[in-house]
C-alpha cells in the first residue's frame, strides 16, 4: 500500500511539474506578437496609472525614459492573484463561489508545504516532532490543513451550483466542466474525510510524507485517507492537462499581452525578434495577400495587393 | 425575441434567421425615448435580399455573402474556412496574435463575467447570440476539433459543434457583431479576449476566404492602396479640397490660414483621416488656425496614403494593415519629418502607434504621437489667447476606444477640456472604462441593408444612454449641448445616430472634434467658429 502511495504521489507530482513546463514553455515559444495592451497597465508612472494614462500622454515620449512602476504592478497582481479582484468587480456572484475555493487551495499549498518541511526535518533529526515547537507547527498544519480543504470544497459546490444553475453558464459548460469540479470535491472530500476520521490525521500525514521522503515501508494509514491522497495526487497531475492551467496562462495573458507596452526601439530587442517574424513566408490563399509560399511578411507588407475575386 | 439559441443551433440548416430583434425587448433608454416604440421601426430585410445573400443569423445582414449554388461550392467553402483555421495556429501565418489567440482559446474558464461589460449584449436585451463568449466558444470547439484534432475525449472536455456550411455563413455575420472596443476584455479575470476572437475570424475571411465587408476591402483598404485615401481623392484632389478649405478657415476666422505641403523636415507630418476633409471640413481647418498660431512647423503629405491615416486593415486583415502602415512611414520618411502626428482619428491612432510598432522596423520607425498631447501642450502653454467664456455651453467627451482603452490616452483632452469649457460633464463611466460609440471595428461606415438600423438600435444604444444621462439637466433644445468626439469613425457613428433619434432637431445636441472647441475659444478668432448647424 505504501509503495503504491508513494509511487503515484511522485508520479503526479513529476506528472504536473512536466505538463506545467510543457504549457508554459509552448506559449513562452511563440512568437512575439504584435501589440495588444489594455489599460490601466499598472506598471505605469504612478501619476498616470490611476485614470490608466500611457506613456503615450507625454509629448514626445520616445525622448524620455518611462521607468517600470514595479510597485504598482505588484499591488495589482497581489490583488488578483489573492483576492480575485476582477471576479470581485465585475462578478460578484462568483466570487463568493471562486474566491473561497481558490483561497483554499493558497491555503492548502501553504499547508503541503509546511508538512513537507516538518517531514524532511524530521527524517534528517527524528526527535525534532516531539517538541512544543513540534505541536505548534502540527497545530498550524492542522488548521491550514482544515481549513484549506473546507474552504475548496465549500467553494467547488457553489461553483457546481451555479454551473448547473445558472441559465447564464448552463449552455456552456460541458461535462468535464462538471466532472472537473466534481473531481475536487470527490478527492478533497475523501481527504477530509480521511483526516477526521482517523486515528492520528496530523501524525499519520506526518507519516506519511516522511516516508515518502525515505520510502519507508513500514508506513500504514486508514483506507479512507489513503484514498484521499491517490485521489488527490491524480488531481494534481490533471489540472495541468485542462484550462484549469490558468495560473499558467495568467502570467503570459497580464505580462505578455495586456501589460506589454514595451515599445519597439531602433537596433533594440524587439527589431531582432520582428526581424525573424517578418523573414516567415505564409501561405493563405486569399488573392488580395499575393502569399504564394515564397514571400516573405515583409514582402507582403511592401507590397501592392493583387485585385482578386471578392466574394 | 428569442432568447434560448445554443450553440448547436448556429449548423441548423433553415431559411428564417435565428434572431429577431423586438424593440420591446432592447434595453430601454432614459428621457425622452423611455416609450420602446419611440425611433425609427427596424427596416425588415427586402426579399431579393434573403434570396441572394446569406442572412441567417438575425434581423440584419452586414456582409452580404453571396448563397453558394450547389452543396459542392459550399463544402468547398467549408473546406477553405478549415484551411484558414489551421493556418490561423500557425506561426508563419499568425505570428501577428498567435500567443494571445492561443490563450484566449485555452483557456476561458465560460464564467461569463465578461457579459456585463458588452454593451451590444447589454443593448439587445442580453440576448445570448450577442454574448461576448458566445463566437468565441463555437471558435474554440472547432479549434479543439479541427485543430488540435481532438477526439470524443476532447469533446466531452471542451465541447462538440458541428461544421457545415450555416455555421460558416453565420460566424462571418456574427464576427461583424463586435465592435472589437474589447471591453470584456478589460474584465476577464483570466485575461481571455472575446474581442480578438471576432478580430481572428474576421481574418480567417478575409485572408483565407476572400471575404471581407465592402466597405472595409473593396472601397476600405484597397481603395486607400491604389488611390491614396479610401475617400478616392487622389493627391490633386485632397490639395484642392484643402486650398478651399483654408479659405473657408479665413473667412470664419479671420485669421490667415495656409496649410503647407509636403514641406521637408518639417517638425510635424499630421495625418488626417481624410473623411474629416470631405465630411467635417472645419476640423482639418481648425488644426490649421491652431498649429500656425502656436508656430509649429508642420505639414501634410501628398504621397499615397500619407494623406489618410485610416487604417482598416486593423480591424479585419494583417497583410493589408501591415502594407497601410508601410505606405504612412514611408511618407514621413521621404519627408524626413521629426514625428507624425494623428489627427482626430481614434483607430488611426491605435493602428500606427501603438500595433504598427511592431511591424515597422529601422528607418521606417519614425516616432508617432497623438494630436491630443500636441494640442494639450499648445493650450496649456499659453501660446493660444483662450476665452472659455466663448464655450458657455454644455460640453460632454465621448472617449474613443482605440485612444483612450487601447492607448491609455486619456487625460490630455481632459485638459484642454477643462481648461476651455466651463459647463464640461463627464459621461458616466468614462476613461479606460468608457462605452464604444457603436461605430467601432468599421460598422460606422457599414451602411448596406439595413444594417443601420442594427448599428444605432443596438451597437449605439449605450452611448446613447450615455448621452441623455450626460445631457439629463439641459434637454431643453433652447439650450445648445455639444458631443465632443475627438474621432472620425465615431463621429461618423455620433452623427448618424443623433440623426436617427432626432437629438439635434428636438433637443439641440450637436457633436464634433476637440480642434472646434478650441479655436472657438480663440481670442484671436472671430467669435462663432461652432456654427451650431447640423452637419
Amino acid at each position: 500500500m505504501s509503495i503504491l502511495l508513494y509511487v503515484i504521489s511522485y508520479f503526479s507530482l513529476l506528472v504536473f511539474i512536466v505538463a506545467c513546463a510543457v504549457r508554459a514553455l509552448s506559449y513562452a515559444r511563440a512568437p512575439i506578437h504584435l501589440r495588444w495592451e489594455l489599460y490601466p497597465v499598472p506598471h505605469e508612472a504612478p501619476h498616470r496609472v490611476g485614470h490608466g494614462g500611457s506613456y503615450y500622454e507625454e509629448p514626445e515620449w520616445w525622448t524620455k525614459s518611462s521607468p517600470r512602476n514595479l510597485l504598482g504592478e505588484l499591488k495589482s497582481m497581489g490583488a488578483e492573484i489573492l483576492f480575485l479582484k476582477a471576479l470581485w468587480e465585475f462578478n460578484r456572484k462568483l466570487w463568493y463561489r471562486s474566491f473561497p475555493f481558490h483561497f483554499g487551495l493558497y491555503i492548502l499549498i501553504f499547508a503541503v508545504f509546511l508538512i513537507l518541511l516538518c517531514g524532511l526535518i524530521s527524517f534528517i533529526s527524528p526527535g525534532f516532532m516531539q517538541g512544543s515547537l513540534a505541536a505548534g507547527l502540527q497545530f498550524v498544519f492542522r488548521a491550514a490543513g482544515g481549513g484549506g480543504l473546507a474552504l475548496s470544497i465549500w467553494g467547488a459546490l457553489g461553483l457546481l451550483q451555479l454551473r448547473l444553475t445558472d441559465s447564464r453558464m448552463k449552455i456552456y459548460t460541458t461535462p468535464g466542466d462538471i466532472f472537473n469540479l466534481l473531481f475536487f470535491i470527490a478527492a478533497f472530500g475523501t481527504l477530509s474525510a480521511g483526516f477526521l476520521l482517523g486515528t492520528g490525521p496530523s501524525t499519520g500525514i506526518l507519516a506519511f510524507t516522511r516516508g515518502l521522503l525515505s520510502f519507508d515501508t513500514s508506513f500504514e494509514t486508514t483506507g479512507l485517507l489513503a484514498a484521499g491522497l491517490v485521489l488527490t495526487g491524480l488531481l494534481v497531475a490533471y489540472i495541468p492537462l485542462t484550462h484549469m492551467s490558468h495560473f499558467i496562462a495568467k502570467y503570459f495573458t497580464y505580462h505578455n499581452i495586456r501589460w506589454d507596452d514595451a515599445a519597439n526601439r531602433r537596433g533594440g530587442r524587439i527589431e531582432v525578434k520582428l526581424a525573424e517574424c517578418l523573414a516567415y513566408r505564409p501561405t493563405w490563399s486569399a488573392a488580395h495577400i499575393g502569399a504564394d509560399g515564397k514571400k516573405t511578411w515583409a514582402d507582403i507588407a511592401a507590397s501592392s495587393p493583387a485585385r482578386g475575386p471578392k466574394k | 425575441m428569442r432568447k434560448d439559441i445554443h450553440l448547436k443551433d448556429l449548423s441548423r440548416k433553415q431559411k428564417e434567421p435565428l434572431l429577431h430583434l423586438e424593440k420591446k425587448d432592447l434595453m430601454p433608454l432614459p428621457y425622452p425615448l423611455e416609450d420602446p416604440d419611440d425611433g425609427p421601426p427596424f427596416a425588415e430585410l427586402k426579399e431579393q435580399i434573403r434570396e441572394k445573400y446569406e442572412c441567417g443569423l438575425d434581423d440584419t445582414c452586414a456582409v452580404s455573402i453571396p448563397k453558394p449554388a450547389t452543396k459542392e461550392e459550399e463544402d468547398a467553402l467549408v473546406a477553405k474556412f478549415l484551411s484558414g483555421l489551421e493556418k490561423l495556429f500557425t506561426k508563419e501565418n499568425n505570428w501577428t496574435f498567435l500567443q494571445p489567440l492561443l490563450l484566449s482559446m485555452e483557456h476561458c474558464a465560460k464564467c461569463q463575467t465578461c457579459s456585463e461589460a458588452c454593451h451590444i449584449y447589454e443593448a439587445s436585451g442580453k440576448n445570448e447570440l450577442y454574448r461576448p463568449t458566445f463566437r468565441s466558444e463555437l471558435m474554440r470547439r472547432l479549434y479543439f476539433k479541427h485543430v488540435k484534432k481532438g477526439g470524443l475525449l476532447s469533446a466531452w472536455q471542451h465541447g462538440d459543434i458541428e461544421i457545415n456550411w450555416p455555421l460558416v455563413a453565420r460566424l462571418i455575420e456574427l464576427s461583424y457583431r463586435c465592435n472589437l472596443c474589447r471591453r470584456c476584455a478589460q474584465t476577464c479575470p483570466i485575461g481571455a479576449d472575446n474581442g480578438l476572437v471576432a478580430h481572428e475570424l474576421r481574418k480567417i475571411f478575409s485572408q483565407e476566404m476572400g471575404i471581407a465587408a465592402k466597405e472595409l476591402h473593396d472601397s476600405g483598404s484597397m481603395l486607400q492602396l491604389q488611390v491614396g485615401s479610401s475617400t478616392g481623392m487622389n493627391a490633386v484632389v485632397v490639395k484642392d479640397n484643402i486650398e478651399f478649405i483654408d479659405e473657408d478657415m479665413e473667412e470664419k476666422t479671420g485669421m490667415k490660414v495656409q496649410t503647407p505641403w509636403d514641406v521637408e523636415g518639417a517638425e510635424v507630418l499630421l495625418i488626417h483621416n481624410a473623411g474629416e476633409i470631405l465630411a467635417w471640413p472645419e476640423n482639418p481647418g481648425a488644426f490649421a488656425v491652431i498649429l500656425n498660431a502656436a508656430g509649429i512647423k508642420w505639414t501634410l503629405s501628398s504621397e499615397v496614403a500619407g494623406y489618410d491615416s485610416i487604417n482598416y486593415g486593423v480591424w479585419y486583415d494583417d497583410a493589408q494593415f501591415a502594407r497601410v502602415a508601410v505606405k504612412h512611414a514611408e511618407a514621413a520618411k521621404k519627408l524626413g519629418v521629426k514625428k507624425i502626428v494623428l489627427g482626430e482619428c481614434g483607430h488611426a491612432h491605435k493602428a500606427l502607434t501603438v500595433i504598427a510598432d511592431r511591424v515597422l522596423t529601422g528607418d521606417l520607425n519614425i516616432p508617432r504621437e497623438s494630436s491630443m498631447t500636441l494640442l494639450r501642450d499648445i493650450v496649456m502653454s499659453g501660446r493660444l489667447k483662450l476665452d472659455p467664456g466663448r464655450n458657455d455651453f454644455p460640453v460632454t467627451l465621448h472617449d474613443p476606444c482605440n485612444m483612450v482603452r487601447l492607448m491609455g490616452i486619456v487625460e490630455p483632452q481632459r485638459e484642454v477640456i477643462r481648461k476651455i469649457c466651463p459647463r464640461f460633464r463627464e459621461m458616466t463611466p468614462h476613461g479606460v472604462d468608457n462605452y464604444c460609440c457603436g461605430g467601432g471595428s468599421g460598422f460606422a461606415i457599414m451602411s448596406g441593408n439595413n444594417f443601420p438600423d442594427w448599428r444605432f438600435q443596438v451597437a449605439g444604444r449605450k452611448k446613447l444612454e450615455q448621452i441623455l444621462h450626460a445631457f439629463g439637466d439641459c434637454m431643453d433644445p433652447s439650450i445648445p449641448k455639444y458631443l465632443c468626439a475627438p474621432c472620425s469613425n465615431c463621429k461618423g457613428q455620433l452623427r448618424d445616430l443623433l440623426a436617427y433619434y432626432e437629438m439635434w432637431d428636438k433637443h439641440k445636441i450637436l457633436y464634433g472634434g476637440l480642434v472646434e472647441l478650441i479655436v472657438n475659444a480663440m481670442e484671436d478668432a472671430k467669435p462663432g467658429f461652432i456654427e451650431w448647424e447640423w452637419h
